[in-house]
């Protein structure tokens, strides 16, 4: 629920009253931002480039469901088509989905929540900024010199002695870009272990901060795989070597192996530190501790650690051994498990809860639902009969996307929503973004759901031109694409007032929803140090108190030093 | 290893799927409905609880704050437990569905692909040559062995269920039985370039009497096996390796009856002889050299095409047969032909679980037992 409209100018009173100095405004100048070392800074230079690096994506996936319109490939010429099927899976996968949640959400929250004033590596964290953007434009300068046709798989030997187009210039990008990964994971891990404040075990982090932390274990573990991998498809390129190439000796399926040793994992990257939004979604719309916390903790952790186990289950039908794919499978049964125990755990946190259907909320049961149907899906195809029948079909393609859309990016969309007020102190409009969550919910079912029916009706992916002789198949791509164009437009309307908000949003006051997290007990939006005094955790994780007391202390117990604001003025609240 | 053997699948048509038109679909489908089931159930239950709790546990006050519940070690255990053992039937029935797919019967028809950026080329044992189209009869074992000259492609058939990646360098195989007369659409399923959509065709399955029909209009078609036995005299292997039983080795192992016996190789261990042992050795003769040679054979890469090493690969398999020349058109699904006569030798397979036919010579092919028809003769036939 929200708060009252009364609460937002009675901020603005007590602001114009008593103006303090946050993260935001304490300096204006360009050098102040391009050279901070203020996470929650870093954090919105994140979120402006990876929202570019989404509309690109979004682009090439709008022409991508333009062609899709009609069976002929009457938009685009295959070569062209399949370079935007490939910039648009490079864009989302590399520049979008591995560091959405944890490069803005994580490095804002992640020391707000522990109680910190700063990551523990300040420098490096807006080194890996600058890497990442230069990642960023050496593949997006790639993609306009003339474009990538390899999928974003970068499968040999196409890519490495077949593909005539800018590979290694589109892979250098990726390689860099891996280099962001790294450190802003070992940030994390560092930061995690060393920088809580008093008080705050490990038992009581909030389950963002667990997810995060697994997260940032493939970040490190994984990350150098795919570095090395594309090094050698480069090295193959130039120089034919045979690595890959069979006939210098080479195995085409040992980079499968490699790649996907990778990939697999980047998926929990993608899904982990969404999962971690939803929990602390739950929790505070639901104002509950989460059911079973410490199986929802460990499950990250499990997550993180089978899914290293798992990247076979992408080869059941490479010609990888048969007893091999039995192993695989079975592993991928199992990494299962811990991803149905947040289910349960989560829609046994809503039981006798008090639930609130704000945007964040909404957000999150979409989350719920589509994630257990991203997730069922998944199972059919760790199933080994029937993977040699769905994979490399639309089926795959659906799956993936309710993982990854379904999934990661409600937990973002949920996450941006809830922690709105705090990052840029101002109210987002509330009607809106529950109208938006349901058009962006109607849309995305709408477009990847026919999906599912054409991929068992036995469309392969990546395909330009289908079948006249199916008629089915168009109806269902019509159905797709009229889905994105809704999807499109749900996503559109959030950017609009978003950026509305900053301006002409009501202020937000410390503690909104309210919620237990430490972050809430500062003003919003912060100041740059995050407290003025380390707050010391006496409490557990997800302890809610009356709602007058946590709206009234807002900062928390140290109310009078944080920015040397006097308590604000709340008769009328308590 | 067939986990569910003797356990009668149930046959069921799930919404959506493409035609059934193999005995392997079938099995395919039953799987597909029992996890479509489990997941229904699943996402109905996980639905239905959080809208009933969304609308019986909504904020009625804005202020009201829940009792806690810190969770419940029963609960846990139970959604731990009960998932992964429904998890471990579905992974059970999946892995022997999937024993069944890439398993192949010993007694099948043989076709030999070698996909290229963008087609498909089919060569039948009998001589007959396809692109793009691949024609077989009905209620035939058929055995694919895949190559291709470029990059991955991934040969599928949705209405039999079956896809498997095509991957230079090595040979992957895959088989099927057509159950039911009729045009299947075929796709490329791995990305492979440019035209990779178009990258199709059609298998195309006949009733017997107009396949034989079919295999009669390709009159002068010579066989994979002696097409392989021009090359193999044209490039002067024969100058190394005795093709005929008895007499002295050669400087290279004698070629008679090698093919699927296990060969003794130099460092250590041994390799069973088949498709990918003899193409290795054309391409790579040091890789794994047989016992007691020396390395002396020089490396064929490049100067043979993949079809040229398949028909080498052919003529290999044909020598040595258990009862040569007394076996033509044995129940293998290939056949002399009608149209290919005088080559003898080169006319037989290797094929040692094969019952020996009482048709010597026949015209006609004789072709694996169809179900209800033949023999159970093979464990590998799902039930």
């Amino acid at each position: 629920m929200m708060n009252e409209p009364t609460t937002g100018t009675r901020a603005h009173e007590w602001r114009s009253r008593f103006p303090t100095v946050n993260y935001l405004n304490a300096d204006y100048s360009w050098k102040s931002w391009l050279l901070t070392k203020d996470h929650k800074r870093i954090a919105l230079l994140y979120l402006a480039s990876i929202t570019f690096f989404f509309m690109i994506g979004g682009a090439y996936a709008g022409a991508i469901r333009l062609e899709l319109l009609t069976p002929q490939g009457d938009l685009m010429q295959s070569a062209t088509y399949n370079k935007v099927f490939t910039h648009h899976g490079i864009m989302m996968v590399f520049f979008f989905l591995i560091p959405s949640i944890p490069a803005t959400l994580g490095n804002f929250l992640v020391p707000l929540m522990i109680g910190a004033k700063d990551l523990a590596f300040p420098r490096i964290n807006l080194l890996s900024w600058y890497i990442y953007m230069l990642g960023g434009i050496i593949t997006f300068s790639a993609l306009l010199f003339g474009g990538v046709d390899t999928g974003w798989t970068f499968y040999v030997p196409y890519s490495t002695n077949f593909s005539n187009t800018y590979v290694v210039l589109a892979g250098l990008g990726i390689f860099v870009n891996g280099f962001s990964s790294i450190l802003t994971g070992l940030n994390f891990i560092v930061t995690i272990h060393t920088m809580r404040a008093p008080g705050m075990t490990w038992f009581r982090l909030p389950l963002f901060i667990w997810s995060t932390y697994a997260t940032s274990l493939i970040f490190i573990l994984g990350t150098p795989v795919i570095a090395i991998t594309i090094l050698l498809v480069a090295v193959e390129r130039l120089a034919h070597v045979g690595i890959f190439d069979p006939a210098l000796g080479g195995d085409p399926v040992l980079f499968q192996h490699m790649f996907w040793f990778y990939s697999h994992p980047a998926v929990y990257i993608m899904i982990l530190p969404s999962m971690g939004v939803v929990s602390e979604l739950i929790a505070t719309h639901a104002r509950k501790p989460i059911f079973g916390y410490s199986f929802v903790a460990f499950s990250s952790l499990a997550i993180a650690i089978f899914g290293f186990l798992v990247w076979g289950h992408h080869l059941f039908v490479s010609s990888q051994s048969v007893y091999a794919g039995m192993i695989f499978s079975l592993i991928s049964f199992v990494v299962a498990i811990p991803s149905a125990v947040k289910v349960f755990n989560w829609t046994a946190t809503m039981y006798k809860g008090s639930i609130s259907y704000d945007a964040p909320m909404l957000y999150a049961f979409a989350f719920i639902g589509l994630f257990t149907i991203g997730g069922m899906t998944g199972v059919m195809l760790a199933a080994l009969g029937l993977d040699i029948h769905l994979t490399d079909t639309y089926f795959i393609v659906a799956h993936f996307h309710y993982i990854m859309v379904g999934g990661a990016v409600m937990g973002y969309l949920g996450g941006l929503h809830n922690w709105w007020p705090k990052i840029t102190g101002r109210m987002y409009p509330e009607g809106w973004a529950r109208f938006a969550a349901l058009v962006v919910f109607v849309g995305f079912n709408l477009t990847f759901f026919p999906q599912f029916l054409l991929g068992y009706m036995g469309m392969p992916r990546r395909y330009h031109v289908y079948p006249t002789d199916q008629p089915l198949w168009q109806v269902l791509h019509v159905m797709s694409t009229g889905g994105a164009s809704i999807l499109g437009i749900g996503l559109l309307i959030p950017g609009i007032y978003f950026l509305w908000s900053i301006r002409y949003g009501r202020f937000a006051p410390a503690n909104p929803w309210p919620a237990t997290g430490l972050e809430w007990r500062t003003p919003s939006p912060p100041p740059t140090e995050n407290f003025a005094v380390t707050p010391v955790v006496t409490w557990e994780a997800y302890e809610f108190r009356p709602v007058e007391e946590m709206r009234v202390i807002g900062p928390g117990e140290t109310t009078e030093q944080v920015a040397g604001v006097p308590p604000p003025l709340n008769p009328a609240e308590t | 290893m067939n986990l569910i053997q003797g356990i009668p699948i149930p046959n069921v048509t799930v919404p959506f799927a493409p035609e059934q038109a193999s005995t392997f679909a079938p099995h395919v489908d039953a799987l597909y409905a029992y996890v479509l089931l489990i997941t229904i159930f699943f996402s109905t239950l996980i639905s239905v609880l959080l809208i009933f709790f969304a609308v019986k546990y909504r904020r009625r006050d804005p202020d009201e704050v829940p009792r806690p519940i810190s969770g419940s070690m029963t609960l846990e255990l139970s959604w731990t437990i009960i998932p992964l053992m429904i998890a471990m039937t579905i992974f059970v029935w999946g892995a022997s569905t999937y024993f069944k797919a890439y398993r192949a019967p010993r007694n099948a028809m043989e076709v030999y692909i070698v996909a290229k950026q963008w087609m498909w080329k089919f060569q039948h044992q009998t001589g007959q040559r396809e692109i793009n189209e691949l024609h077989v009869p009905v209620g035939a074992r058929v055995k694919l062995t895949m190559t291709t000259e470029d990059v991955i492609h991934s040969f599928y058939v949705p209405a039999f269920r079956i896809k498997q990646d095509v991957v230079p360098g090595r040979y992957t195989q895959l088989w099927f039985e057509a159950t039911k007369a009729g045009t299947y659409p075929l796709f490329c399923a791995e990305y492979c370039g440019t035209n990779h959509s178009g990258m199709g065709g059609h298998v195309i399955v006949m009733e017997q009497a107009a396949y034989q029909q079919w295999l009669a209009g390709g009159a002068g078609a010579e066989s994979a096996a002696s097409q392989g036995q021009k090359i193999f005299q044209e490039r002067g292997c024969a100058s190394c390796h005795q093709t005929e039983p008895g007499g002295q080795q050669s400087r290279g192992p004698t070629l008679y009856g090698l093919f699927g016996k296990p060969q003794a190789i130099q460092g250590d261990g041994q390799v069973t002889v088949d498709e990918s042992y003899i193409r290795e050795s054309i391409l790579n003769p040091q890789a794994k050299l047989a016992l007691g040679f020396q390395p002396i054979m020089p490396t064929f890469q490049g100067q043979l095409s993949e079809e040229q090493i398949l028909q080498l690969i052919a003529y290999i398999r044909s020598l040595g047969e258990p009862q040569a020349g007394a076996q033509a058109g044995s129940g293998t699904g290939t056949t002399t032909g009608p149209t290919t006569g005088g080559v003898s030798p080169t006319e037989q397979r290797s094929n040692p679980l094969a019952p020996t036919s009482p048709r010597q010579g026949s015209p006609q092919p004789q072709l694996p037992p169809a179900p209800g028809r033949g023999g159970q003769s093979n464990a590998n036939r799902g039930r």
